[in-house]
């Protein structure tokens, strides 16, 4: 069985990076901004997999474990923030929490 | 000589000041003035060993510090005593002493004891750095410190607004002959330093003097006179010292009586050998001196409040300081000074005993027959007014006809100049005892409620009334004309002025006699008028005009002070308000409009926000991946 060539791997990455972006910027609902970010993590995640496996080192794989462990943690305080937001404004826009301007 | 006992000299009265103005109030009230009496008592004893150092021809030096170090100029905080010094020092300490000792007594009833005990050694402390100080710009710092508590003290009463007004005024009018010392300082130094002795330290300036040129000297001398004129109350510059009489009583004894009033004197003589070099400002100086003598004399004819007679005496007396320095007489002048200082702060602290006596009344017109009620003070004034008038065998007898025998016979001198001198001592002989016949003689005028409580003063007050007196009988006992101790001591330093042989053959007795006489006379007439209650009646154009004191408030008013508060309130109203405000508002509000567009950018929206972070990211990027 041929290996995928890391350039596969690497578009791919960049690709989900792209994605995540774009979800960041322009959608409406703070939770999927969230996971947008999410998205993007993960896709420096397959960045460091990749070079990882290629140039046969752990220390990619280390800095995943890493970035998995802050992920869960933002996660959560992202989470806990939302939903005072939530209780408070009863809405997820973030065009409705623009508070702390000029 | 060095010695590092003039160093304690002003050290003394500053701690004092220092302890007075930290702990005063928590030591209790009679502390306060206990301590301040001490340090001024130090430092008496310390300048009488030093005047036991010296040698007519000696000078003790002390130097502390460097206190300015910049290439070719170089200022020292450095000490020095000579002869000249040495009288000033006794005059300062001495006197100091026995104003502080009477200040015990006075203020006792005072609730600032303890501000005003810490003001009066810091004036001692300023006081003696003036005459100790051995260089023009150590001595400019004593001269405006002295200034600084003489408006701390004429100001002392603060609540009351004219006693702070008058404070502005002497401040104010006191920095105008500032002015003038500055600049002739700068000058000075300016010329030094072309001759190539960058110095402002009165031994250098002596060796230098004769080399700048004669135009300079006189400017120089004129400028430095204009300062004397300031803090030595002369014409023009004479209008603050009788207002700074609303001052505590001691206060007036000690500073504008007998000691600050004095320095524009201690200048002349200190830089004496420069105004030597420019016989023109001695001329003015002389001219100066005598119209000033004779003008403030005429004033203190027609003043009714106690201390404002003693006031325009002063500034009479120092013109008469001022008409002897003119005349080149300067061990003259000192003398007058030496011997003024103890009759004019005897009458001073006794006009004090009078009022502390009156319930604080200063209105003559008010008083009247405190002969029998106050005898101590009565004596004591009687003596100093002697003194004052000028008759034998008093302090001011001798120091008077020195004065006025120099300004008939000195080579500057001239018949008007001792004319003018003459009168003046029959008006001295005649306001003084207009006022002593309406202050003790004659049957009291005073309300039922002030005469019940009129009572000899303390001891602490009595005494140094008494000294004081003793003093202003045998001060003059130092230059007898048979036994003369004070030329042979100050010719050393005075030497450039003094005139050795006189111009005009004189006669001496005649002149004596003149003097005496025409003060014989003015005593005769003010017993003829106010003694024997033969009251004239104190009104007509001539009268007003005097007791108005020429309206020369009124001009300089008209003059000086209207146009310059009405310019200051244009600007406060029309420029302040345009111009100053209008820049700086202007700036505020362009700021405010660029401002105004940019803070758009801030939406508060996280999603542009982080859009701009990604377009910043992009635009890095790129710029990094073109290089």
């Amino acid at each position: 069985m041929t290996q995928a060539p890391l350039e596969y791997y690497l578009v791919l990455s960049a690709v989900l990076f792209a994605i995540g972006v774009a979800g960041v910027v322009i959608r409406r609902d703070v939770i999927v901004i969230l996971m947008s970010i999410e998205l993007m993590l993960n896709a420096v995640n397959l960045t460091f997999i990749a070079f990882s496996r290629f140039l046969g080192s752990v220390e990619g794989q280390v800095i995943v474990f890493f970035v998995m462990t802050v992920a869960a943690a933002e996660a959560v305080v992202g989470l806990a923030i939302m939903i005072s937001v939530f209780r408070f404004r009863q809405t997820l826009d973030p065009r409705d929490m623009q508070l702390l301007k000029w | 000589m060095t010695t590092n006992l003039l160093r304690w000299i002003p050290l003394l009265p500053l701690i004092g000041a220092v302890l007075n103005i930290f702990f005063g109030g928590r030591w209790g009230k009679k502390f306060a003035g206990i301590l301040a009496s001490a340090a001024v008592l130090g430092s008496f004893l310390i300048s009488l060993r030093v005047f036991t150092l010296l040698s007519p021809t000696g000078v003790l030096r002390d130097t502390l510090y460097t206190w300015i170090e910049s290439e070719p100029f170089k200022a020292q905080v450095s000490f020095q005593a000579d002869a000249l010094t040495a009288v000033m020092l006794l005059v300062i300490t001495g006197i100091g002493f026995l104003i502080h000792l009477y200040s015990t007594g006075y203020m006792a009833h005072d609730e600032g004891e303890a501000r005003y005990f810490a003001y009066l050694n810091l004036f001692v402390f300023f006081m003696s750095v003036l005459v100790l100080a051995d260089n023009l710009l150590l001595l400019f710092v004593g001269w405006e410190g002295v200034g600084l508590c003489s408006f701390l003290l004429v100001g002392f009463w603060f609540e009351d607004p004219a006693n702070t007004t008058a404070g502005n005024k002497a401040f104010i009018v006191n920095r105008i002959g500032d002015f003038g010392f500055l600049l002739g300082m700068l000058l000075l130094f300016w010329e030094m330093n072309r001759l190539g002795v960058p110095s402002l330290d009165f031994a250098a300036l002596q060796e230098t003097a004769a080399r700048i040129p004669p135009d300079s000297v006189v400017l120089v001398t004129l400028l430095f006179f204009i300062g004397a004129t300031g803090k030595s109350a002369q014409i023009p510059l004479y209008v603050w010292l009788p207002d700074a009489m609303q001052g505590p009583t001691p206060v007036s004894a000690l500073i504008h009586a007998a000691t600050m009033v004095t320095a524009g004197v201690y200048l002349t003589a200190r830089l004496n050998f420069l105004f030597a070099l420019a016989p023109w400002t001695l001329s003015l100086i002389a001219i100066v001196g005598a119209a000033t003598a004779l003008l403030a004399g005429t004033i203190a004819v027609a003043q009714n409040d106690i201390k404002r007679v003693l006031a325009y005496s002063t500034v009479s007396q120092l013109g008469y300081m001022f008409l002897a320095a003119g005349v080149g007489a300067f061990s003259a002048a000192i003398f007058h000074l030496f011997t003024h200082a103890f009759f004019k702060a005897c009458l001073f602290l006794g006009a004090g005993s009078v009022m502390h006596a009156m319930s604080g009344e200063q209105d003559m017109r008010k008083m009247g027959g405190l002969r029998r009620r106050l005898p101590v003070t009565y004596w004591t004034y009687l003596i100093a007014a002697l003194a004052l008038a000028g008759i034998p065998p008093t302090a001011g007898f001798f120091s008077k006809d020195r004065i006025l025998l120099e300004a008939y016979s000195s080579p500057h001198g001239s018949v008007v100049l001792w004319f003018v001198g003459w009168i003046t001592a029959g008006l001295t002989a005649f306001y003084m005892f207009r006022q002593l016949f309406m202050v003790f003689h004659g049957t009291s005028r005073a309300e039922e409620s002030v005469q019940s409580r009129i009572h000899e003063s303390p001891p602490a007050m009595t005494v140094p009334l008494i000294v004081l007196a003793l003093g202003s009988i045998t001060a003059g006992w130092v230059a007898l004309p048979s036994r003369d101790v004070w030329d042979p001591w100050l010719q050393a330093v005075l030497r450039a002025g003094n005139p050795v042989e006189h111009g005009a053959a004189v006669n001496e007795t005649l002149l004596v006699g003149l003097t005496v006489a025409i003060a014989v006379i003015g005593i005769a007439l003010a017993y003829f008028v106010y003694g024997r209650q033969r009251r004239i009646a104190e009104e007509g154009p001539l009268w007003r005009v005097l007791a108005h004191k020429y309206y020369i408030d009124e001009l300089y008013d008209f003059v000086f002070v209207r146009p310059f508060t009405a310019a200051a309130n244009w600007l406060a109203r029309a420029f302040d308000p345009r111009l100053v405000d209008g820049a700086v508002n202007g700036i505020a509000g362009l700021v405010r409009g660029i401002s105004a567009s940019g803070r758009r950018l801030q939406s508060g929206n996280v999603q542009h926000y982080l859009f701009a972070f990604l377009l910043g990211t992009i635009l890095i990027f790129v710029f990094w991946l073109r290089r």
